[in-house]
Parts: C-alpha cells; sequence; structure tokens
C-alpha cells in the first residue's frame, strides 16, 4: 500500500471535562476501507468530526492527507469528502440543483460540474430522478444523493459517519453494493456500530469509550479468538462461570446471562458439560467467532445496547 | 470565478428559487404587516392627529414606512432562520467541510434574505396610490430603496448571528420577540418621535430602527414630514453604520464553532 492517508499520533479530545477521544495512535492507508467499529458514545462521531477539520485535537498530531486539519484546513478540506449522519440536502431544491450547490462549495462550475453530475448519477443509478425535488426521494435514493454529493469534487478520502441510519437492511445493503466499488478510487472511513457493515471493511478499529481497542483486519482479529467460540446460557452465569473454571480449567467471562467460553476444541467439550452441568444451561452454541465476540472479549461489554444475544438464536 | 463568489451566489439563488416555490411564505410575510397597517390605521384613523410642520394627511400614510420596515424585519430574519434547520440536516456541516471561507455564508445568507426583504418592500410600494401625501423624487427613491437594502442586509445577519448561536428554534422565536417587536414599536413606526414622551425619545433615537423609518419615510413623504429624527442622509449614514456592525459581527460570529452539537 502507498502511504497512510491518516496518521493519528496521541491524539486525544476532551469536550469540557468529559474525555471523547483517549490518545489514539494509528495510521490508515491510502486506497481502503476502514471500519471504526463501536457503540453509541464511544467516539467515532467525535473522530470523524476531528478528521473533517471541524474540531481541533485537544492533545496529539493528527495528519489527514499529509495535511494538518487545523492549520492546513483548505488543503485537508480539498481533499476530502463527508458523508453525515443525516444527509446534507435541501429537500425543497432537485436532485440536480443540490449537487450544483454543493459543486459551488467547491469552486466547480459550468460544463465540467454538469458533466461530472450526470457522471456519478449514471453510476450512482439516480440518473432518472435528477430533477425530483429530493423531498418526495425514498430514504434510501436519498442517501444515494447525499453520497454522490460527497464525491462529487473527487476527494481521496471519503469520510462516512454512520451513513445507512434509518435505513432498512434491503436499502442498506443497496448502499454497500454501491460503496463496495468506490473501494478503488477513494479510501473509505466508516463510523458505524453494526457489525455487518464493519466486517465487510480492509481494517477496522474498535472504540471503546474513547479508546481504541483493538485493530486489524476483521478476518485477523476474530480469528485470533479460535475457530470457533462457545457460548453457554444460564440463570446463574457467574457460579457457571466458577465451575468451569474450577472443574474443567476453561477461561470463561460472564455478559448478561450468557458466558462465553474460550474453548479451541469446543465441539468435543460440549457434551462433557452437558453432562456435568446439564441442570445450568439453558442453550449452548459453537459458531465462527465475530467482531462482536472480539468487542467483548476486549471490553467485556457487548458492542450494542440491546446486544443480539447469540444464544438466542439456537437451542 | 473562485469558489467563493461560487459560493455566495449558489446560497443567494437557493434563497430565491425555494422563496418562488413557496407561495405560502410569500404571503405569509406580506399578510401580518398588511394586517397590521389596515388594523392599526384605521383603528387610529381618527384618534391620531399629527403634528408638524407638514402632517400626512392621514394615519395610514404615516404608518405604511413602518409596515414596509417591519416587513423587511421579518423577511429578512425568518429568511436566516432555516439555518438552525439546516443544522439538524447535515447541509450545513456539508458547508464547513468544504474549501471555502465563511464569510462566504455569511454573505451568501445575508444577501439572500436582504433580497427577499427588498422584493416585499417594493411590493408593498403599490400600496402607496392608495394614500395621499406622497412626493416621489428619483432623490427620494434612491434612499429609499438603500435604506429598505442596509436594513434588508442587518436584519439578515442579525437573524444569522442568533441562528448560529441557537440550537432550537423555539429559541430563536423567544429570543426574536423580545427583541424585534418593541425594536419597532419604538421606532416611530407607530408614533411619531416628537409627540413622545422625554423618557421615549431618548430610548427611541438609541434604536437603529428609528433612522431605517424615519429614512424610508422621509424618502416617500418628504423631509419635513412628521417623524424626522435627523437629514435623510444622516438616517442612512447611521443605518449604514448598523449594518457594518452586525456584518462585522457575523464575520466574526462564525469564526467561532457552532453552538451545541447538532449531532
Amino acid at each position: 500500500m502507498s502511504e497512510p492517508v491518516v496518521v493519528l499520533s496521541s491524539v486525544t479530545f476532551r469536550y469540557g471535562t468529559h474525555v471523547a477521544l483517549q490518545d489514539l495512535s494509528f495510521e490508515i492507508p491510502a486506497g481502503s476501507c476502514f471500519g471504526l467499529l463501536g457503540p453509541n458514545g464511544s467516539g467515532k462521531t467525535t473522530l470523524i468530526r476531528l478528521l473533517a477539520t471541524l474540531l481541533p485535537p485537544t492533545h496529539g498530531q493528527l495528519r489527514v492527507c499529509g495535511f494538518d486539519p487545523v492549520r492546513e484546513a483548505d488543503t485537508v478540506r480539498r481533499c476530502l469528502g463527508v458523508v453525515f449522519q443525516h444527509p446534507a440536502l435541501d429537500i425543497d431544491l432537485t436532485v440536480e440543483e443540490n449537487l450544483r450547490l454543493h459543486g459551488a462549495f467547491y469552486g466547480m462550475r459550468g460544463p465540467e460540474l454538469t458533466q461530472r453530475i450526470e457522471e456519478l448519477l449514471e453510476r450512482l443509478g439516480l440518473s432518472n430522478q435528477k430533477h425530483t425535488p429530493v423531498k418526495r426521494l425514498s430514504v434510501g435514493q436519498q442517501r444515494r444523493v447525499d453520497l454522490t454529493r460527497g464525491l462529487l469534487h473527487r476527494p481521496k478520502l471519503l469520510l462516512l459517519d454512520e451513513p445507512t441510519t434509518g435505513l432498512d437492511p434491503l436499502a442498506r445493503h443497496a448502499f454497500w453494493q454501491l460503496l463496495n466499488p468506490l473501494r478503488q478510487t477513494v479510501t473509505l472511513i466508516i463510523a458505524t456500530h453494526l457489525l455487518e457493515e464493519a466486517e465487510q471493511c480492509d481494517t477496522v478499529a474498535l472504540l471503546d469509550a474513547g479508546r481504541l481497542v483493538a485493530l486489524g483486519a476483521p478476518d485477523a482479529l476474530t480469528r485470533a479468538l479460535g475457530q470457533e467460540v462457545l457460548w453457554l446460557k444460564s440463570s446463574t452465569p457467574e457460579a457457571l462461570v466458577q465451575v468451569l473454571h474450577m472443574q474443567f480449567g476453561l477461561e470463561a467471562h460472564a455478559v448478561g446471562h450468557s458466558v462465553r467460553v474460550a474453548a479451541p476444541n469446543a465441539h468435543a467439550l460440549l457434551p462433557h458439560l452437558y453432562d456435568a452441568l446439564g441442570d445450568q444451561l439453558q442453550s449452548a452454541t459453537i459458531r465462527r467467532p465475530t467482531l462482536e465476540d472480539v468487542f467483548l472479549a476486549y471490553t467485556g461489554h457487548h458492542l450494542q445496547a440491546a446486544p443480539e444475544l447469540p444464544l438466542s438464536e439456537s437451542p | 470565478m473562485n469558489a467563493f463568489i461560487l459560493t455566495v451566489r449558489a446560497l443567494w439563488w437557493r434563497e430565491l428559487v425555494k422563496f418562488v416555490r413557496d407561495r405560502a411564505r410569500l404571503f405569509g410575510a406580506l399578510a401580518q404587516p398588511l394586517a397590521f397597517w389596515i388594523l392599526l390605521g384605521l383603528g387610529f384613523h381618527r384618534s391620531i392627529h399629527l403634528t408638524g410642520p407638514v402632517a400626512p394627511d392621514s394615519y395610514l400614510a404615516y404608518l405604511l414606512p413602518g409596515i414596509i420596515v417591519l416587513t423587511i424585519l421579518f423577511t429578512a430574519i425568518f429568511s436566516t432562520m432555516a439555518l438552525i434547520e439546516e443544522r439538524r440536516s447535515g447541509l450545513l456541516q456539508a458547508l464547513l467541510v468544504a474549501p471555502v471561507a465563511r464569510t462566504a455564508l455569511v454573505l451568501g445568507y445575508g444577501l439572500g434574505g436582504t433580497t427577499l426583504a427588498l422584493l416585499e418592500a417594493i411590493l408593498l410600494l403599490g400600496l402607496l396610490p392608495l394614500v395621499n401625501g406622497a412626493r416621489l423624487t428619483a432623490i427620494g427613491l434612491i434612499q429609499v430603496f438603500s435604506v429598505s437594502l442596509l436594513a434588508g442586509l442587518a436584519f439578515a445577519l442579525l437573524g444569522f448571528v442568533v441562528a448560529w448561536r441557537s440550537t432550537s428554534t423555539r429559541g430563536y422565536h423567544a429570543v426574536m420577540n423580545v427583541v424585534l417587536l418593541p425594536l419597532w414599536a419604538l421606532s416611530g413606526a407607530v408614533f411619531p418621535i416628537e409627540g413622545a414622551a422625554p423618557v421615549l425619545q431618548l430610548i427611541m433615537r438609541l434604536n437603529p430602527v428609528t433612522y431605517m423609518v424615519s429614512a424610508l419615510r422621509q424618502g416617500l413623504f418628504g423631509t419635513s414630514i412628521a417623524g424626522a429624527v435627523g437629514s435623510p442622509e444622516g438616517c442612512l449614514f447611521i443605518t449604514g453604520l448598523f449594518t457594518l456592525a452586525l456584518l462585522l459581527w457575523a464575520v466574526h460570529t462564525v469564526r467561532n464553532p457552532l453552538s451545541g452539537n447538532a449531532f
């Protein structure tokens, strides 16, 4: 890969006394899709705002496209596009009028702008909506127009802050179908709290309470947890952890009513566990680890406030 | 053309396009001042006897310039109020991450509101034939045009500054009602300064809106009309200073981050 498009060294950001980002240091290589995964309040949006030149770091050094987003804000701004949680569109204007408006912010005009708009609308399948007022578009279409807006000035780096908020799974999937081919031309940094979105990235940074919890390719992170994880559900999870440790010498962690067991040979182990502890177990699941498991392993709590517990899926 | 001028032009043009498409807004901005004019004008028709070197023949005539200023005030202020909504929509954030000076925002939003206010003022001048006493001259009309322009810009910028600093439309309305209506009521729009109690006269002389109303009235009815607080040039000058002060305030304000976190 070429030189990094973003470099953070000991970046800290505080809102008053609240520490939103704590001592972050990592690099984001150019030409990749980089995911920022974390629960609400983990600092994803703050980090996006720092990268987008909207906030200066309280401490530490930050380089975006090789420049300082505070002192060389305009240079950085020319290199990046931002797709916010809420579409940056004027709903009273048509799709084309919106794009012309945003083109002006980047000094684009005339045939150059017209051609670029045509090209992007074609690519994102919006050619027929060109003259439609944005308020008459579906939420999914509005998101696509907003993505077009972010790409208008050919940014090297595209920041997306929870870009699929408010979309149903189908529309979310459609949005990612559009994002994926973009990777070849633009570096994508995507803040998300959705597992399935982060898993599509080349590299993912797990954030929790403003700290970097883990960083790596989704595959590598999950593989580090072993081939499979064993989840047990119990009404007495704490007691179960004790028993697993004492009787079987297993390392286990209680998370809510579930217990995650680090066991490389879960398949072989499970019948023994049922024999010994059958009355304590409500259900057991063996599956390949996900980023959720990685997050859990590092932080001891779930990624989402209302977690889709792995154990509720299968007996 | 660089991004600065293109941005100012694009924001200004957007304001016009939206205004033309939204008929309700066009009439809404005119309806309230017109209702004030008819109610107050006809209501005080025989109660108020204007004195002064040359009194207009009716209270309706006296009131008209004040009504025009009120319309300018409302139109300009409410156009920049859209800023609060746009912060929520992300449009403003997109502007802030674009490589364009924030002064372009001030001018784009400000000039948009100014143009709308000016259009409404011109529409209201169509009421002039309904009252007697108007003395239209080329210079007078230039004064009317200039003061409408300056007043429109001043209030659009005031709206911009307050919108930048407030996080909800409710707070915005509260500020505007507490500040704007008294400013207008104590501007000589409703009653001439020479008949007011001394303490009120002092307040009226300190009120920048007084000079706008006075310049506009003198432009339409001549310099010897009741309620004049100075020469038309003097009133225009003070209005210009007020507008300049607001421009500097607005340019200063956009250097600060938006108040509150929109997201």
